[in-house]
């Protein structure tokens, strides 16, 4: 047992704890979004996730595309999955590829049936799964069993003063204990590149994670129309005291906190092999990012703010704090976590990281976050490139 | 009243979490220590805008979360505004 405590979570077949209970209707493709939608529709309390692609992809796009998919209906905060696609194949690779956790999911396909026939087949399927999930019980478990997921967005100075030390206060915490963690916006990185390779807990790892960043400086250069150092940082971050982007970057890596080391890299939507922290390479645009974590396994995100990003994800809960005292009170419903009496000197970093680690237990054990109670259900799929 | 953070001891800048006036002795409390300090601000320092804890010559380095965040181009004094004007990236 660690010194984090116990949440009570859903222990699934292949032994992880996830927080939610979803039964998913997860579209193979594009063209399946109608169908899902009106399962989700017949069945209450199932939820469809629809997304725009699953056509034509190939090559390294088409490997991403199956990994998120399969990875998010994997996800321990879902229960079961109906799979729905236009053709067999595909779908069948979704379902196989989820069903190696050993939790109910099956397929449907909608050539040969149409969308009524399929609807109604699938919706059958979905009411079973569903009460099957309702007798579900949450059981104790060692918090260092979440897996926690971090990005910043719409970052402003109170970002780099307050809301993400105080994740980073968290992360120290619960990678110490043994949980399993990561960070990624690798664009975000830039100019505080160094500092991050130095944060890596063995050469290999830093090594790794350079490759990756140069990778994605080689991308930039190549579909750049202009000069970045024009619009990093930007106007908005120079009218809020950001001279450089070495001080944006390391304000960012303020969320991976002091003392926490990362083991290794990962790729999108790759899941990590074993406890510590791990750097994933994402856009740092937030509704892909999450997507690629939640893929990844991850079943609660911390997400600090400065002027009020919104973004939610429809199967890992987004946990939002924010510093900014004017988003605070402007946007007061998307925010969980105030941690603005930093600013003040009326609360330090040990006390706010305590307090998002108890909000962070209470999500776990089923509070809602703003998120879910807004119904921000951004699911984004990265794309490499276009489909054939 | 707090009316700056400094993230690190090694700090050479601070983080004005109020607008700052010239002239006044401005207080600021350092994140890790919990520790208190004073400097008089020699110019306006807007919420969100370093102030200089140190005399830094051109060329110094200016140290904020206990790492560089650039080069000095143009001397700046203790109690000084630092951003644009006296501070730019290694990078470009």
């Amino acid at each position: 047992m660690s010194n984090l405590g116990t949440v009570w979570g859903y222990r699934r077949e292949n032994g992880r704890v996830g927080i939610r209970n979803h039964v998913v209707i997860l579209p193979l493709d594009d063209l399946s979004n109608s169908a899902c939608e009106k399962v989700a529709y017949s069945v209450k309390g199932c939820k469809a996730i629809p997304h725009a692609y699953g056509r034509l992809q190939f090559g390294k796009d088409l490997e991403l595309f199956f990994r998120t998919l399969i990875g998010t209906g994997a996800n321990p905060n879902v229960a079961a999955v109906v799979v729905i696609g236009i053709e067999p194949e595909w779908t069948n690779t979704i379902v196989e590829g989820i069903a190696e956790t050993g939790k109910p999911v099956v397929g449907f396909s909608i050539e040969r049936y149409g969308d009524f026939k399929t609807v109604e087949m699938a919706s059958r399927k979905a009411y079973e799964f569903m009460q099957w999930a309702s007798e579900q019980r949450r059981e104790e478990a060692d918090l260092k069993e979440i897996w926690v997921s971090t990005k910043c967005g719409e970052s402003d100075t109170t970002s780099g003063l307050a809301s993400n030390p105080t994740v980073g206060n968290v992360f120290d915490r619960l990678v110490a204990a043994g949980a399993t963690c990561s960070f990624g916006e690798t664009s975000e990185i830039t100019g505080g590149e160094e500092v991050c390779k130095q944060r890596a807990a063995t050469v290999e790892a830093g090594e790794e994670f350079m490759r990756i960043f140069n990778a994605y400086q080689a991308m930039i250069e190549r579909y750049k129309t202009d000069d970045l150092s024009g619009s990093q940082p930007t106007k908005g971050n120079i009218r809020g005291g950001l001279t450089t982007i070495e001080e944006k970057a390391l304000g960012n890596l303020q969320k991976i906190g002091k003392t926490c080391r990362y083991v290794g890299c990962l790729d999108k939507a790759e899941s990590p092999k074993g406890p510590g922290l791990w750097f994933m390479d994402t856009s740092s645009a937030a509704a892909e990012a999450v997507t690629l974590w939640a893929a990844a396994g991850f079943v609660a995100h911390l997400f600090p703010t400065g002027q009020g990003n919104i973004v939610g994800n429809p199967i890992e809960p987004v946990i939002k704090l924010s510093a900014n005292p004017l988003t605070v009170k402007t946007m007061a419903e998307h925010i969980d976590y105030d941690c603005s009496a930093i600013l003040k000197g009326e609360m330090t970093l040990d006390e706010s990281g305590e307090g998002l680690l108890e909000i962070l237990k209470r999500t776990c054990n089923g509070r809602l976050t703003a998120t879910e109670l807004l119904g921000h259900e951004e699911f984004v799929l990265t794309k490499l490139y276009e489909s054939a | 009243m707090i009316q700056f953070l400094i993230h690190d001891s090694q700090d050479t800048v601070g983080v004005a979490t109020v607008d700052i006036k010239a002239g006044e002795g401005a207080q600021g409390l350092y994140m890790d220590s919990q520790e208190k300090m004073e400097v008089s601000a020699l110019q306006d320092i807007p919420l969100g805008h370093k102030i200089a804890l140190a005399d830094h010559k051109v060329d110094d380095g200016v140290i904020k979360y206990g790492h560089d965040i650039g080069r000095v181009v143009a001397p700046i004094k203790k109690g000084e505004h630092v951003h644009i004007h006296n501070l730019k990236t290694r990078r470009w």
